[in-house]
């Protein structure tokens, strides 16, 4: 077990965690907070999408002991009242069915727009491509994604 | 405060064996959700099988405050359908609120309370439309007389809108929590009395209502499965028996507990064989301060497990032997003239033989629950159930208490699909909990979910078709064979049962004279579930293959065909050709969701004309049609695909028209078709289980392929029919008529016909 300390949403924190720990396990069980998800657990489905230093990154595949002083962004942390341009979007054409995928898509959306502000459809199919939903709403969050890129 | 609640009677969907059917009792307590409002007490009729009338009790849907806060209860499960808004939407249309102050509360799970609460088979707007639209109707009654009293005019010149009763008359208006004073003791009107508002005038039903949790999801915010946190609370990882019906022989553990964080390791006792729909499987549970110690811990167990008789099984070998089966001949199922006769005449017999795999639902969330264990024999449980009630008699049965001990608070679903049905990972959270004496979350990891799923059966199909001389389909026999949902419960359940014949194979609707449907034995090596559509996935993909086979080899337009051979507009029935057996109507009397063959007409017309059916098309791209009417709703489906110069395959449009009876909410119907060409892509194009020596190959999202949006249909587009019948289900109806359109448009594209799924992998 070793203490860390790293930068989530602003808020410097300190962890005492297994080095080997992903960071979607800090973050959801040491750090309590839910919006990141699991769902494969091998960096296949982008549900843990968070953002590290503004790139997208698969925190169930990512070791605490990488994360240094680099600063990590969850969907708690995007925005202070859900008003991202991409939220707004995705609450515009109500891209949600279960919700479970969507906070890994937002967060890997923010970082396609921050690399890519104004993506080609064919730049954004490429940049989702790791991030599954089984609900398959897809048509909606590239809708969302290019709603998003014209309002910011 | 009302509490008397006549009795009531639930209904449960009739292809599924197991199921609860929970006790009914005269009285009960209101409880929790009477505070601070007023709670309505209202008898519901609505028409159950056979044609008898069946008494509802759903008093405690809604409450109203003296601060104008209209809460409305969910009470059946959301997993992505958008449920939990359209049935509030409802209630709030009747009562003339105000939807921007309408919160929506999720029940518990408690059916004498809330009545039927197992969200599954496309029912939920079916069954509960009417009730409903009572629960609002009654309260704006109550409200009403109360306003028209105060004013001294009479009820009939007053109505109610945003959250107000208004006076015609004198434009008085005043607000709901004005009135909560003078009805919270009134008495409640006989539903009788109570006249619901005509359509023409609803405000939420009908329209695109966003759904309730939009941006509660869009923010992180929205509480799943593994989401909720108890003081306390350990982790539970567990490895559980790779084949099924495997036990333990020994294990060590030394490993396992020498991880930090590792407390403890459990041992669940499994069913053995048949694993049942509701148990748990044998398996070690390790349990741990925090998710990734568990699962750690889980991996280091080393556990000598006694296979069983299933070690040896192997999913291939077992298709081969479906599929020879087929040849031969089997129990009948339906029969209409004579085959034979049909044989003899025709000009032209075509024969195909059809196989799918076992599919997993996989839902993102991977199954989580979790329980807490009181000292004096109660527990308390958090789950993304499906079927909250079923939850709760598998958990009382398990820690052997009473039911009415287990309280099962339902959070969202990260995906359903029917694996959240089963309440085996319920019960594991219940048992787990028990022996840590501390509340516990069992995490399944995506391979658990994978390894252990109650999977889609695994299908083989023969049909023989023939044409006579006037070129018209003279004769139709299908062979089915599929291990039974009934064997995960009941390994003497070697056929299909007559509820999963009637998705898609016995309620074969065309006019051929010579029918002949059969079934053949089979048994389950795995737990077979149900998913999504069910064996409407397997049945329609032969049937439209065939059908777009036969239409060809006419020298006919499928669709034209279509439309010939259902016929005149008419009621049709199937119970008279099933010896011994019964079509099951999705446990709906026939006479009340009669199978109309002009209902389906309308809609294939629709989609034809809508997608440009006949019209010609740019060099590389190709038209598949298929229409397939399931639970009660009827869909045609026409996809386009398209080999741009690469050779790379794409779905650059899909349209569907679908008549669902009344729309409650447009964008929730079209969200639920957009999705189910999503998830019907992936079963023709991309996943399939398969088992060797017992076990399940596929562990995860690289093994079992689920589609991405590069591969995903780009515009799909659904068209509504108008319709004033009775409102049905739209969760499932969009799976079946994709599957063959696609693979008759890739089949126009190719020229090579899909025979077995899935075709991409
Ligand atoms: S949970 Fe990290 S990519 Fe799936
Ligand atoms: S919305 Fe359910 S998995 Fe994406």
């Amino acid at each position: 077990m070793e203490t860390f300390q790293i930068t989530v949403n602003g808020k410097k924190q300190d962890v005492t965690a297994d080095p080997e720990m992903p960071l979607l396990w800090v973050i959801r069980d040491l750090l309590a907070m839910k919006g990141t998800k699991f769902g494969c657990g091998q960096a296949l489905c982008g549900a843990c999408t968070v953002l590290v230093d503004n790139e997208a990154v698969r925190s169930c595949s990512y070791p605490i002991s990488q994360v240094g002083d680099q600063k990590i962004t969850t969907i708690e942390g995007l925005s202070e009242d859900g008003d991202h341009p991409l939220q707004k979007a995705w609450v515009e054409h109500i891209v949600p069915q279960c919700g479970y995928c969507q906070s890994g898509q937002i967060m890997n959306a923010a970082a396609l727009l921050i690399s890519n502000p104004k993506p080609s459809e064919s730049d954004l199919e490429a940049a989702m491509a790791g991030n599954l939903c089984r609900c398959g709403t897809y048509t909606r969050i590239k809708d969302a994604i290019l709603t998003a890129s014209q309002n910011s | 405060m009302k509490s008397f609640i006549p009795v009531f009677k639930t209904r449960e969907p009739q292809n599924k064996s197991e199921v609860f059917i929970p006790s009914r009792r005269d009285f009960l307590k209101l409880g929790s959700l009477a505070t601070g409002g007023f709670l309505l007490g209202v008898n519901f009729q609505c028409s159950g099988p056979k044609g008898e009338l069946l008494t509802f009790a759903p008093n405690v849907y809604l409450s109203i405050d003296s601060d104008n806060l209209v809460t409305i209860i969910a009470h059946r499960s959301e997993m992505g359908t958008g449920i939990r808004t359209s049935l509030p939407q409802i209630v709030a249309d009747e009562l003339g609120a105000d939807w921007n102050k309408v919160k929506i509360v999720q029940a518990e799970g408690d059916e004498e309370k809330y009545g039927n609460q197992n969200t599954d088979g496309s029912f939920s707007v079916r069954m509960f439309y009417e009730p409903m639209r009572k629960a609002g109707a009654t309260a704006k009654h109550m409200l009403v007389a109360a306003a028209a009293e105060k004013w001294g005019v009479p009820a009939s010149e007053c109505t109610t809108e945003n959250g107000q009763v208004i006076h015609a008359g004198s434009n008085k208006k005043i607000d709901f929590g004005d009135l909560i004073e003078k009805v919270k003791d009134a008495p409640i009107p006989a539903p009788e009395s109570v006249t619901l508002k005509d359509p023409s005038t609803f405000t939420l039903i009908g329209k695109d209502v966003a759904i309730y949790d939009n941006k509660a999801i869009a923010t992180g915010k929205a509480v799943f499965g593994a989401d909720v946190d108890l003081p306390n609370m350990k982790i539970a990882v567990v490895r559980r028996s790779p084949v099924v019906g495997a036990k333990v022989i020994s294990y060590k553990d030394e490993k396992t507990l020498a991880i930090p964080g590792v407390s403890q390791v459990v041992k669940i006792d499994g069913a053995g064989i048949p694993p049942g729909l509701d148990k748990p499987l044998e398996g070690l549970a390790v349990i741990a301060d925090n998710t990734w110690a568990a699962i750690k811990g889980a991996d280091a167990l080393e556990i000598e497990w006694d296979l069983g008789p299933n070690q040896s099984y192997n999913s291939e070998i077992q298709l081969e032997e479906m599929l020879a089966s087929t040849a031969k001949d089997g129990k009948i199922r339906r029969t209409r003239g004579n085959f034979k006769t049909a044989l003899q005449g025709a000009a032209k017999v075509i024969e195909r033989t059809y196989a799918a795999p076992f599919y997993a639902h996989s839902t993102i969330e991977p199954p989580a629950a979790i329980a807490d264990y009181k000292g004096d024999g109660t527990v308390e449980i958090w789950a993304p159930t499906q079927h909250p009630q079923w939850a709760r008699q598998a958990v009382a049965a398990a820690l052997d208490i009473d039911y009415q001990q287990v309280k099962m608070n339902v959070t969202l679903l990260g995906g359903g699909f029917g694996r959240k049905s089963k309440p085996d990972f319920v019960v594991e959270a219940a048992l787990l909990s028990k022996a840590a004496k501390s509340p516990v979350r069992v995490q399944w990891t995506r391979q658990c979910d994978l390894n252990h799923d109650f999977y889609h059966s695994l299908s083989a199909q023969r049909i023989k078709a023939t044409i006579d001389k006037d070129g018209k389909i003279s004769g139709w026999n299908h062979h089915t064979v599929f291990p039974a949902i009934g064997a995960t419960g009941n390994a003497d359940e070697v056929h299909p049962s007559d509820g999963e014949l009637g998705l898609g194979c016995t309620d074969f609707p065309y006019n051929v004279p010579h029918i002949q449907i059969e079934t053949h034995e089979s048994k389950a090596h795995t737990r077979i579930g149900w998913l999504r559509s069910v064996s409407n996935i397997h049945h329609s993909f032969a049937i439209n293959c065939m059908m777009d086979e036969l239409a060809e080899a006419r020298g006919v337009d499928p669709v034209q065909q279509a439309l010939e051979y259902l016929g005149e507009d008419r009621n049709i029935t199937f119970t008279e050709e099933m010896p011994g057996g019964k079509y099951e109507n999705y446990g709906e009397p026939i006479d009340a969701f009669p199978w109309n063959t002009g209902r389906m007409k309308r809609v294939i017309e629709r989609v034809a004309k809508e997608a440009g059916w006949g019209n010609a098309l740019p060099e590389g791209q190709s038209l598949g049609f298929a229409s397939q009417k399931s639970f009660l709703t009827y869909v045609a489906c026409i996809v386009k695909v398209q080999k741009d110069t690469n050779g790379k395959i794409s779905i650059p449009e899909v349209h569907y028209a679908v008549d669902c009876g009344v729309a409650v909410n447009t964008d929730r119907i079209r969200s639920q078709f957009e999705g189910g060409a999503q998830f019907a892509t992936s079963l023709v194009m991309t996943s399939a289980i398969t088992f060797e020596n017992g076990k399940v190959k596929q562990n995860n999202f690289d093994t079992y392929q689920i589609i991405r949006m590069p591969q995903s249909p780009k515009k799909i587009h659904v068209h509504i029919v108008e319709s004033q019948e009775k409102p049905t289900g739209v969760g499932e109806p969009p799976v079946p008529p994709y599957i063959p359109a696609l693979c008759n448009a890739m089949y126009k594209l190719t020229g090579e016909r899909i025979f077995k799924l899935p075709f991409g992998a």
